[in-house]
């Protein structure tokens, strides 16, 4: 899940429009039936709001989270264009987490809020990133096939509903294909190189597939509020489509370059043009979502001393004068 | 307990592992300024985005950072959002009495049959 609407379990049988205008409802389904944007200050339920925020933010949590992994090998990249170029990507990361907090904000949660949200544990991010980047070979995994599976994630949402997520979405996609070809290009260099070299990619490939089967999340074909949500377009493709998505993108990549996947069932199947694989532990996700991963302390920390760190800073620049306005769009 | 870490960096600053969580105040991320940047000399500055900033320097080197890193840009405007007039959508009527100005389209303003029929008048 890395910027997914998620819906409330304890609130499955309520429905999304309790409570609203039904003119209004019906206007505001029709604009965007009609292929409309939604814009900031325009009229929208209370629960596409609620649900965009909090997808946009758990999208912005999970680029700057995101960058921790990777950024872990900064200072040990193997020579100076791969290290100018991981920096770039990580900062086009954290930029990509500015662009989407205030896409976020411009329904109304403060960045504060989504901030104190994150450091405090309440808002969630991708889980992916609660694990550690153990080795160089860790982190062309990353930027290879979790940035291939961002980018499947993003497209999608990039034709959906409101304006600025899409806008947000649009520059993102653009910087993506760099971060694709750079993760590539490590990984083939490893592949391609000596049998260490190789064996170090392997090892981190076996170690990332599991947390690569969870990125989408789990089935959500039942779920009862998919309907809405892919009518108002918060959610334009079920978890299962864009895993299939992306395993019939990538599997005969990873597969091509002589590497093997921890999963004897995972083949195409001719029949229905779908991919067959053993089904992911989801109660190993569940438990480190829920704060009992690998790094999630450790991720939690980092963030949480960078906005000490810098809080005095901040203190030190505010102007008494200053006033608060909703970003534009 | 310290964190420890696959990351020399997070080693080096030495973290806590459980400590209280710090909580912003309203303003601690201040407020926003709206961006325009200049692909080219010679045309129009068109809004990209917003950043938020202490003051408009570290707001133009924000913005610098974040929405001219890559690709063209020659020059960048920053506004405060607060500082930004707007009109509404709800009141996008206002805008439609345009169309109804023919006076101030050239396709209203008809001389040819005019001419025509001057010359016609006075050759005789
Ligand atoms: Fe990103
Ligand atoms: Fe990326």
């Amino acid at each position: 899940m890395y910027g997914n609407a998620y819906i409330d379990p304890k609130k499955a049988n309520s429905s999304l429009v309790d409570g609203e205008n039904p003119e209004k409802l019906a206007e505001f389904e029709a604009r965007i039936a009609r292929g409309e944007k939604i814009e900031p200050k325009d009229w929208m339920p209370a629960m596409y709001r609620k649900q965009l925020v909090r997808m946009i933010e758990q999208h912005a949590h999970s680029e700057i989270i995101g960058s921790l992994p990777e950024g872990t090998w900064i200072t040990r990249a193997p020579g100076f264009r791969r290290k100018l170029a991981l920096m770039a990507k990580v900062q086009d990361e954290v930029g990509h987490a500015q662009l989407l907090y205030n896409a976020a904000e411009t329904l109304g949660k403060s960045r504060e809020d989504m901030i104190n949200d994150l450091i405090s544990g309440k808002s969630k991010y991708s889980n992916v990133f609660n694990y550690p980047a153990k080795t160089w070979a860790d982190s062309a995994v990353i930027a290879w096939l979790i940035d291939a599976g961002a980018i499947v994630n993003q497209l999608a949402n990039s034709r959906g509903s409101y304006g600025p997520y899409c806008r947000a979405l649009e520059r993102i996609c653009a910087e993506e294909s760099f971060h694709l070809k750079y993760g590539h290009d490590n990984v083939v260099f490893l592949a391609t190189g000596t049998s260490k070299q190789r064996e170090m990619v392997q090892d981190a490939l076996t170690r990332w597939w599991p947390p690569i089967m969870h990125f989408f999340g789990p089935s959500d074909k039942d779920s009862v509020h998919s309907e809405t949500l892919m009518r108002w377009k918060v959610k334009m493709a079920s978890n299962d489509d864009m895993r299939q998505q992306f395993l019939n993108m990538y599997v005969p990549k990873i597969w091509d370059l002589g590497l093997t996947l921890p999963d004897a069932n995972l083949k195409k199947n001719e029949e229905t043009g779908k991919w067959d694989y053993t089904e992911p532990d989801w109660e190993e996700f569940k438990r480190v979502i829920n704060g009992g991963g690998p790094c999630n302390a450790e991720r939690l920390a980092v963030r949480r001393t960078a906005e000490e760190n810098g809080q005095w800073v901040r203190k030190a620049l505010l102007k008494e004068s200053e006033t608060y306005v909703t970003p534009l769009s | 307990m310290k964190i420890v870490s696959l990351d020399p960096r997070v080693n080096r600053s030495s973290i806590n592992e459980t400590e209280e969580s710090v909580v912003l105040k309203k303003l601690d991320q201040f407020q926003t300024y709206e961006v325009f940047a200049q692909t080219k000399r010679g045309v129009h500055h068109v809004h990209v985005g917003s950043v938020h900033a202490a003051n408009k320097k570290i707001a133009v080197l924000f913005a610098k950072e974040q929405y001219a890193r890559r690709g063209k840009c020659v020059n960048i405007w920053v506004v405060k959002t607060s500082d930004i007039a707007t009109t509404e959508y709800e009141d996008s009527d206002i805008f439609d009495t345009l169309d109804e100005k023919t006076h101030r389209n050239p396709e209203s303003y008809k001389v040819l049959n005019r001419i025509k029929e001057y010359k016609e008048r006075t050759s005789k």
